[in-house]
């Protein structure tokens, strides 16, 4: 096995559920080659209120949404998402330096 | 007492009382699951035996009626209420939906009571689902308001889905199909949905912050819709769909209920612009256990003097 490492970007997404569908349709446009996706619970300590998303019911659930890609194509998707959603719905989005094996596959 | 509502209150109190106890998600999927499509699959048996033009204008008459009821709760919530366009038509879009839990609790209420209901009362519940979330989308989109397009999402919802899918197949199974399904989605119903109510009790438990934050407005209309609306069922139920004391008022405590699962998630999508925790706080912490604990009586007191 080819055990040589190159870099890519891994854009992480923490959005409401019910954006699941959207924002997967969003990536195929954009030109992502997959994600991951699996629910997580949390909550925030801002001053002006606290806030959690602790899962009950549908419109209380959050996702974190993993993609894996060439830094162009992050930027590309992480403007986008907070253009389209980050007004009315709560989205967290950010980028991270990651080492992939198999280049091709992002 | 009521053993379904005893653990409704008990998860409550344990919410409150900031208890660790809390379901995990694929139960409580799982439960709503099982609950649809029992209640489905039960009204499916008995309307194979009814002849199915008994059915249609009942039918009819709950579309236009549950269509109509956002239109006329939306002036009453921007005027009244004092909330902005995109949350009135969200909270109106919530009451003109149902919710499917307080017709079992009711239909179990009058059961108990050995008070008979017509057999096609789950087709109406599957029907009054999708029509008041239609109405509250165009009274927002009448306003300029509005995200993506949900017609889908909503006809093809879970709960339409197993509702639905539960009454086409009861239907064709009949009462011979059914007796092999009976173990679980007959004889097993009443404890699933006891543990339902627990975690529901948790869940409305966790939105009483939420209740302080939408205003003392909103919780008066949250109160006081469903005995107008309830009343008002009462009297369609009985005068213009023809039901029995038992129909009549099994329909007036669907049209004074609120959905709090399908509702919520729709609006999410097609009005971004409403503040969620307005219609599900109003349905759910303060709608839902008003109508299981006052209405449900008071409207079958009112069913069976009419």
């Amino acid at each position: 096995m080819n055990s040589q490492t190159h870099r890519r970007c891994q854009l992480t997404i923490i959005a409401e559920f019910v954006l699941e569908a959207r924002l997967v349709a969003l990536l195929r446009k954009l030109g992502a080659h997959g994600y991951t996706v699996h629910e997580v619970r949390g909550g925030s300590f801002a001053v002006d209120g606290e806030r959690h998303r602790e899962g009950v019911g549908e419109t209380d659930r959050t996702i974190d949404m993993k993609i894996i890609c060439e830094r162009a194509t992050a930027e590309t998707i992480a403007q986008k998402v907070l253009e389209e959603f980050s007004q009315h719905f709560s989205v967290r989005v950010m980028l991270a330096e990651v080492e992939v094996f198999r280049p091709g596959k992002y | 007492m009521d053993p379904l509502i005893l653990l409704f209150a008990l998860g409550v109190i344990a919410r409150l009382a900031r208890s660790d106890l809390r379901f995990p998600e694929p139960v409580y999927e799982a439960l709503s699951i099982y609950l649809l499509l029992a209640i489905g699959l039960k009204g499916g048996v008995a309307l194979s035996q009814e002849p199915l033009m008994a059915v249609a204008w009942p039918a009819l008459a709950t579309i236009a009626l549950s269509f109509a009821l956002p239109f006329v709760l939306f002036p009453v919530l921007r005027h009244l209420v004092r909330l902005v366009r995109a949350d009135a038509a969200s909270v109106a879009a919530h009451y003109g939906s149902v919710s499917v839990v307080t017709f079992a609790i009711a239909a179990a209420y009058l059961d108990r009571r050995s008070i008979p209901t017509e057999s096609f009362m789950p087709v109406l519940l599957a029907l009054m689902e999708a029509p008041g979330i239609i109405a509250g989308v165009i009274l927002a989109r009448a306003g300029g308001l509005g995200g993506a397009p949900i017609l889908r999402e909503v006809m093809v919802n879970k709960g339409i889905v197993l509702l639905a899918g539960g009454i086409v197949i009861g239907a064709v199974i009949g009462d011979d199909g059914y007796a092999s399904l009976k173990p679980l989605f007959g004889d097993l119903f009443r404890g699933v949905l006891a543990l339902f109510l627990l975690e529901l009790g948790l869940v409305v438990g966790g939105r009483v912050p939420d209740l302080r934050r939408a205003g003392h407005r909103l919780v008066v209309f949250a109160l006081a819709a469903p005995l107008v609306l309830g009343v008002g069922g009462l009297f369609c139920g009985t005068w213009v769909l023809g039901l029995t004391p038992g129909g009549a008022t099994l329909f007036a405590v669907m049209v004074a209920s609120a959905s709090y699962i399908a509702a919520p998630a729709a609006m999410r999508m097609a009005v971004p612009e409403a503040n969620p925790a307005l219609g599900i706080s109003a349905a759910l912490a303060v709608t839902f256990p008003f109508n299981v604990f006052v209405n449900i009586p008071l409207l079958t007191i009112l069913g069976s003097a009419t």
